[in-house]
C-alpha cells in the first residue's frame, strides 16, 4: 500500500461500489450502509488481527452493535427491536464481512438465531425481559441444537428435557454452539415428547444454570468465535421458560433456519467480493516478469471469473430477500442460495489465494483467513448436501 | 435554545481526489460524497446539547445541489430535529454562504449558530467567522469544549500556548475544532426517524443573496509525485548521502 508507484496509479479499486444498485434499496439503506462502513472501519477491521490471536474479541462489541441497532434488525419495537426489511440484514452482512473475519459475525450476530424464536413464542413475562437486554447488547444469546450424535438431523436430536413438578429436567449434549462459552442465555432444543420432530421442544436456559458445563472448541478458522460443546447434567428450567408449546419446537427451529441461511449467504458473498478486491489490487501491485500481473491473460479470466460468480450470486441473494419482505418462506430457493453462495465464496477464496501466491498464505492477508473459513460456512446453518435434499424435496422431485 | 447547524457536502475524507484532465478542478463526477467531518463534529455538539437539556431544538441546514438533502438526513439521523436546503448547483464561496446563513439566522432566531470550523474541500475556514461579522454576534472559532450558560456560553480554543477560555454573549457563532467531540454513528432507529423528519426546500432567490463567484480558479495541478527512497546501510552512508545532496 505505500509503494509510491501505487499511488499515481488508478485508485484502489472497490469491488462493493456495485452494490446497493436496484430497485429494492432506499436511502435508508444507503444511509444505514455507510453508518455501519464507518462503524466497521473504526471498530473491528483494526482489531481483528488481535482477536484471532487472542481468541476472542471484547464483550463490550455487543454494547457498541447494540447500541447501534445491528442487534435489533426486525423485531418489533415493543421489544427494543427495529422493524427493517430483510435487504438491510443483507447490508449488515455484506459491511462486517468488509473486516474478513467469519469470526466476529458468527459470534456477534449469535442473537439473531437464538432470539427470533424467543420474541414470536416466549411466554410474555420471559420474551419482555430477555430479548430487550440481548437487542442492547447487554447480554449475549446463543442457539444450540446440533450434538455430538447429529447436527442437520433435527429431528433425531437426543437431549432430553423430563417434566417434573414446575420444571423441566434437561440432560446431554449439545456443540459447536457458537458464543457457547460466553452465553447469558441458551435457546435449546430438547426432546420432551417421542421420538422424531414431534417431540422437540425449545427451552430457553440460563447460562449460570446449575449443571451446565461448556467447554471450548478449537477450529480451523473463526479463532475469535468463542464455539463450545455444552454438557446439560440434571439442568432445571422452569416451566416458564418453555418456548412456544411443548412438543411443537421443531417448526420454530426450522423457520429459523430460513433467516440464517439467507444471512450466511449474504455474509460469503461479502466474504467473495473481498477476495475479488484484495485479488485486483494485489494484482494490479504485484509485478513479475517485468509486468503487473493483472495485465496477464490468466490472472484476468479468473478475476472475471470471479466478478460474474459473485454478481451471479448477489442477484440471487437479492431476489430472495424481495420475496421474504412480500412474507414468503421460499425454503427452495434459501437452500439453493446459500450452496450458491459458499461454492461461489470457494471458488473466489482459492482464486485470491492462488493470485496472492505465497502473500496469500502468510497470517494476516485477508484471504489467507477467508480461505481457512471457507468450510464452516459450507457446514455450519446446514450442510450443502443438506441443502440439495432440502431444496429436491420442496421442489417435489 | 434552538441550534442552527449548517452542514456542507463535500467529497469524502476517503477518497483520494485527481485533479481534472483540463485542470480546472478536481473530479467530481462519480465520487462519493458525505458530509464535512468538522460540520459532523458540530452537529454532534449540537445533539449533545440537545440530549442535555440545554437546547430545545437542532435545525440542520445546508447549501448545494439537491443531493444535499442525504447531507442533512445524516445529520438527521444523528438527532437533527429538522432540515432546511437552499438548492444552489455551482460552486459556492464563504461569503455568499455566510450572506444566506445571515438570513435564515434572521427567520429562524437560533441562540447558537454551530458549524465546522473549515470545509474540507476548500478548506477556507471563513463561513464561521463571515457569518459572526455579519449578524454583528460574537465568535468563538476553533472550539474544543463549549459549555452554555445564561445567555452566554463558554467556549474553550486551543491556540499556539494552549488553552483559551473565552465567555460569549449569546445568540453567538461557535465553529468546531477537530477534539470537540468524537461524532457518534447513526443508529439504525435513528436512521428510520430521520425518513419522517422535513426538509425545508428554498432557493438562494428565496433569501435575495446573489451567489455570483467573487473569486475564479486559473488552475489546478496534481501535488509533484512522490519519489520512491533509498536504504541506506549504516549511519556513515547516510550522511554521505545527505551530503552529497548538499543537506549537510
Amino acid at each position: 500500500m505505500d509503494d509510491p508507484r501505487r499511488q499515481s496509479a488508478q485508485p484502489d479499486y472497490d469491488a462493493f461500489a456495485p452494490l446497493l444498485d436496484g430497485p429494492w434499496y432506499t436511502d435508508e439503506h444507503r444511509a444505514f450502509r455507510e453508518s455501519v462502513r464507518r462503524f466497521v472501519e473504526a471498530e473491528i477491521s483494526p482489531h481483528v488481527d488481535a482477536w484471532d490471536e487472542a481468541g476472542a474479541f471484547p464483550r463490550e462489541l455487543y454494547k457498541k452493535a447494540g447500541q447501534m441497532g445491528l442487534l435489533a434488525l426486525g423485531y418489533p419495537e415493543e421489544l427494543g427491536g427495529v422493524e427493517a426489511d430483510p435487504f438491510f440484514a443483507l447490508i449488515l452482512q455484506q459491511e462486517v464481512a468488509r473486516a474478513g473475519s467469519g469470526g466476529v459475525p458468527a459470534s456477534l450476530f449469535s442473537s439473531g438465531i437464538s432470539m427470533p424464536p424467543v420474541a414470536h413464542f416466549a411466554r410474555d413475562a420471559v420474551r419482555r425481559t430477555v430479548v430487550p437486554q440481548v437487542l442492547a447488547g447487554d447480554k449475549i444469546a446463543a442457539l444450540a441444537v446440533t450434538e455430538p450424535g447429529g447436527g442437520s438431523d433435527v429431528a433425531n436430536l437426543r437431549t432430553t428435557a423430563r417434566r417434573d413438578g414446575d420444571d423441566y429436567v434437561i440432560n446431554g449434549e449439545k456443540t459447536f454452539i457458537s458464543s457457547g462459552m460466553r452465553a447469558d442465555y441458551l435457546t435449546v432444543a430438547v426432546r420432551t415428547g417421542g421420538e422424531g420432530a414431534g417431540g422437540i421442544s425449545l427451552l430457553l436456559v440460563d447460562g449460570d444454570a446449575p449443571g451446565l458445563a461448556r467447554t471450548a472448541l478449537k477450529k480451523m478458522g473463526w479463532w475469535c468465535s468463542d464455539t463450545a460443546t455444552l454438557y446439560f447434567d440434571d439442568v432445571r428450567v422452569p416451566v416458564e421458560r418453555l418456548v412456544g408449546k411443548e412438543n411443537q419446537g421443531f417448526h420454530a427451529a426450522m423457520v429459523n433456519f430460513n433467516g440464517e441461511r439467507l444471512s450466511l449467504a449474504a455474509l460469503c458473498n461479502g466474504f467473495a467480493l473481498v477476495c475479488l478486491e484484495e485479488a485486483v489490487n494485489y494484482a494490479r501491485q504485484r509485478h513479475t516478469f517485468g509486468r503487473a500481473l493483472i495485465t496477464r491473460q490468466a490472472i484476468r479470466h479468473k478475476l472475471a471469473t470471479m466478478a460474474q460468480r459473485i454478481r451471479a450470486t448477489q442477484a440471487y441473494i437479492e431476489r430472495t430477500a424481495w420475496a421474504m419482505g412480500e412474507g414468503r418462506q421460499p425454503a427452495a430457493d434459501i437452500a439453493l442460495l446459500k450452496n450458491q453462495a459458499t461454492e461461489t465464496l470457494e471458488h473466489c477464496a482459492r482464486e485470491a489465494v492462488q493470485i496472492f501466491g505465497g502473500a496469500g498464505y502468510l497470517r494476516g492477508a485477508k484471504v489467507e483467513r477467508i480461505y481457512r473459513e471457507v468450510r464452516v460456512m459450507a457446514i455450519g446453518g446446514g450442510a450443502e448436501e443438506i441443502m440439495r435434499d432440502l431444496a429436491a424435496n420442496q421442489l417435489g422431485f | 435554545m434552538k441550534v442552527l447547524v449548517p452542514v456542507k457536502r463535500v467529497v469524502d475524507y476517503n477518497v483520494k481526489v485527481r485533479v481534472k484532465a483540463d485542470n480546472s478542478g478536481v473530479e467530481l463526477a462519480n465520487v462519493k460524497m458525505s458530509m464535512n467531518p468538522f460540520d459532523e463534529i458540530a452537529v454532534e455538539e449540537a445533539v449533545r446539547l440537545k440530549e442535555a437539556g440545554t437546547a430545545t431544538e437542532v435545525v440542520v441546514v445546508s447549501i448545494g445541489p439537491k443531493q444535499a438533502q442525504e447531507t442533512i438526513r445524516t445529520g438527521l439521523a444523528m438527532g437533527g430535529d429538522r432540515g432546511i436546503l437552499v438548492e444552489y448547483d455551482a460552486e459556492t464561496e464563504p461569503l455568499a454562504v455566510a450572506k444566506l446563513l445571515k438570513a435564515i439566522a434572521a427567520e429562524e432566531n437560533p441562540d447558537l449558530v454551530v458549524l465546522g470550523k473549515q470545509a474540507i474541500d476548500d478548506d477556507c475556514s471563513q463561513t464561521g467567522q463571515m457569518l459572526a461579522q455579519l449578524l454583528g454576534w460574537s465568535q468563538g472559532t476553533f472550539a474544543s469544549k463549549v459549555t452554555p450558560g445564561d445567555g452566554t456560553v463558554d467556549v474553550t480554543r486551543e491556540i499556539d500556548g494552549g488553552l483559551e477560555t473565552i465567555q460569549l454573549k449569546m445568540p453567538a457563532v461557535v465553529t468546531a475544532d477537530l477534539r470537540l467531540n468524537e461524532p457518534r454513528y447513526a443508529s439504525l432507529p435513528n436512521i428510520m426517524k430521520a425518513k419522517k423528519k422535513e426538509i425545508a426546500m428554498k432557493t438562494p432567490a428565496d433569501y435575495g443573496v446573489d451567489m455570483t463567484p467573487r473569486l475564479s480558479t486559473e488552475r489546478v495541478e496534481e501535488p509533484p509525485e512522490r519519489q520512491a527512497g533509498v536504504m541506506v546501510e549504516s549511519v556513515s552512508d547516510l550522511v554521505a548521502a545527505l551530503k552529497e545532496k548538499g543537506a549537510l
